[in-house]
């Protein structure tokens, strides 16, 4: 097999392996700066919380109108803003702290989710919610993906010194400006917002991978906010690229394929980034001097 | 005390708690302009409280903070446990740089004149040379040090400092006081909560010495007396949930 066929004819031949790179392209752009900020405000496992919460209004959407773009993307935008909106009001009114409110709204979430879907259900809409169609992107889906990694581009530019200072000294930013509450759930809004388009690719369970898995793996890499946020994206966009071809050739589902290339490059930098685990390990070098 | 200034801050039978458990118990006092004042008084007093209540964090539950005119807009509040994550990817300059916030705001960037300010900053703590090492690599005093850098760029003229010597060598604390003494020099109102009263002595002109409710407030000399600290040593810090409601007449 030539250079050419192993990398170039999958995409040269195919239309429907073109567009899924451009949707991978504009999850890396969008999607993962979102994962990096998850990650750097130690909320991965939150990503992880509301992608299953915006599984009930997909489903929703999916039992009113059937397998329609406009009515699953809606759906899940406004059950992902309920959660996000009615955990934020109970964190503030109850002494339950944020993970803990943000758990019961999901779990409950997800719940009534599975329930809607199996009132109408064939098990293959159910994986089709679950796991997404990279492969299947028409062009509606990838025009709002795009959409929303471009909202996302601008939106992250807007919020960048407050989330930033949100991130990592809230009370000076508290004490300076009245911006605080602006960057956290804006900042959440553009969880949601991702989380949905993420789901069209890669489906509601696996959206987060492609999010958290490179910015785990830049951050082991990177000593600046810019340079985590570019690798960050390089491996993103690059673990889609292999992802597909993987998929293409030995015939494997894209959507696992891509994540879990995140998840080769993220262990690959556990073992030789100079954030990982071997660093620690190596043979002492000279000290310097000062 | 400097009489013939105006009161800049007024605590009027003020109260101020947790859970309506008051931690400062009808407190009234004025704060002269200028005034350098070390807020003392056993653990438990209700110093951090005070300061709380004053940079807005926490709502008085009884009597009034009557605030300058300038508002909170001209009040730096450092606390006293940082919430700062110090693993965060930000680098010394930038974390020092946003005490330009209310010239900059969220999105304007430094101007070179704006960019010599935050380095001078740094020299006056003596962290020149550090302004692209990341946060996360400083020692605790360099630490404390970028942190008043960041409120030399804050530049308000009233400044609340929660215990900021603790844990800090005594080289630091004397550049730190100095630096103090300057912005004293230079007519800001500072409260600082501190526990070493030679330090207060030798340096603070004014006291307020606190154990839940006033002890006394004034010249040092006045305020730290044997009588005064064994009166504030005798602070109870139990709270009592079955304690009858205060009726402590609310205009005293």
């Amino acid at each position: 097999m030539s250079l050419y066929e192993l990398l170039l004819a999958p995409f040269a031949d195919f239309g429907f392996m073109r567009r899924a790179l451009v949707g991978c392209l504009a999850l890396a752009l969008g999607a993962t700066p979102v994962g990096v900020f998850l990650l750097l405000r130690r909320m991965s496992l939150m990503g992880d919380a509301m992608s299953h919460a915006i599984l009930p209004g997909a489903a929703l959407g999916y039992l009113a109108f059937g397998l329609s773009l406009g009515a699953m993307t809606i759906g899940g935008i406004i059950a992902g803003l309920v959660v996000v909106f009615a955990a934020g009001i109970v964190t503030r009114a109850s002494i339950l702290k944020e993970d803990a409110s943000l758990a019961a709204f999901y779990l409950l979430s997800l719940a009534a989710g599975v329930m809607i879907v199996s009132l109408r259900g064939r098990n293959l809409d159910l994986l089709h919610v679950l796991f997404g169609s990279v492969l299947a992107l028409d062009d509606a889906s990838l025009i709002l993906i795009s959409a929303i990694s471009s909202v996302t581009v601008l939106g992250l530019a807007l919020l960048f010194r407050p989330l930033v200072l949100e991130c990592f000294d809230p009370s000076f930013l508290r004490a300076v400006s009245r911006l605080s509450p602006v960057a956290h759930y804006g900042f959440l809004m553009l969880v949601v917002l991702n989380l949905v388009s993420g789901f069209h690719a890669l489906g509601t369970l696996m959206a987060v991978g492609i999010m958290i898995l490179p910015s785990a793996a830049a951050r082991l890499w990177a000593r600046s906010l810019p340079a985590t946020l570019l690798v960050a994206v390089l491996i993103a966009f690059g673990s889609g690229l292999i992802g597909l071809l993987v998929s293409f050739h030995i015939d494997v589902p894209a959507g696992p394929a891509i994540v879990l290339m995140c998840g080769v490059a993220y262990f690959a930098s556990l073992l030789a980034a100079p954030g990982g685990v071997l660093a620690g390990r190596l043979p002492v070098r000279r000290h310097l001097e000062s | 005390m400097q009489p013939d200034l105006p009161p800049l801050l007024r605590f009027d039978n003020l109260t101020l708690g947790y859970e309506r458990h008051p931690a400062i118990h009808h407190l009234s006092a004025a704060i002269p302009a200028g005034a350098l004042v070390a807020v003392i008084g056993p653990n438990g007093a209700g110093k951090s409280t005070l300061l709380k209540g004053v940079a807005g964090e926490l709502r008085p539950i009884g009597g009034h903070i009557h605030l300058p005119e300038f508002g909170r807009k001209g009040i730096a509040y450092m606390p006293q446990r940082s919430e700062m994550d110090h693993s965060f990817p930000v680098s010394v300059f930038d974390m020092v740089a946003m005490g330009l916030w209310h010239e900059l705001g969220p999105f304007s960037g430094l101007s070179r004149a704006q960019r010599d300010r935050v380095g001078h900053a740094l020299e006056a703590v003596s962290l020149a040379g550090f302004e692209r090492r990341p946060i996360g690599s400083l020692s605790g005093g360099q630490l404390q040090r970028a942190r008043f850098a960041r409120l030399i760029l804050q530049d308000a003229p009233v400044i609340l400092l929660d215990e900021p010597f603790a844990a800090i060598d005594t080289r630091t604390v004397d550049d730190l006081m100095h630096l103090m003494l300057h912005w004293h020099g230079e007519g800001r109102t500072i409260l600082t909560v501190v526990h070493d009263y030679n330090q207060v002595r030798q340096h603070f002109p004014t006291s307020l010495l606190l154990a839940r409710e006033l002890v006394a407030f004034g010249p040092t000399a006045a305020v730290l007396t044997d009588a005064h600290l064994a009166r504030a040593r005798h602070l109870s810090e139990a709270f009592d949930d079955n304690a009858p409601e205060c009726h402590v007449e609310e205009a005293a």
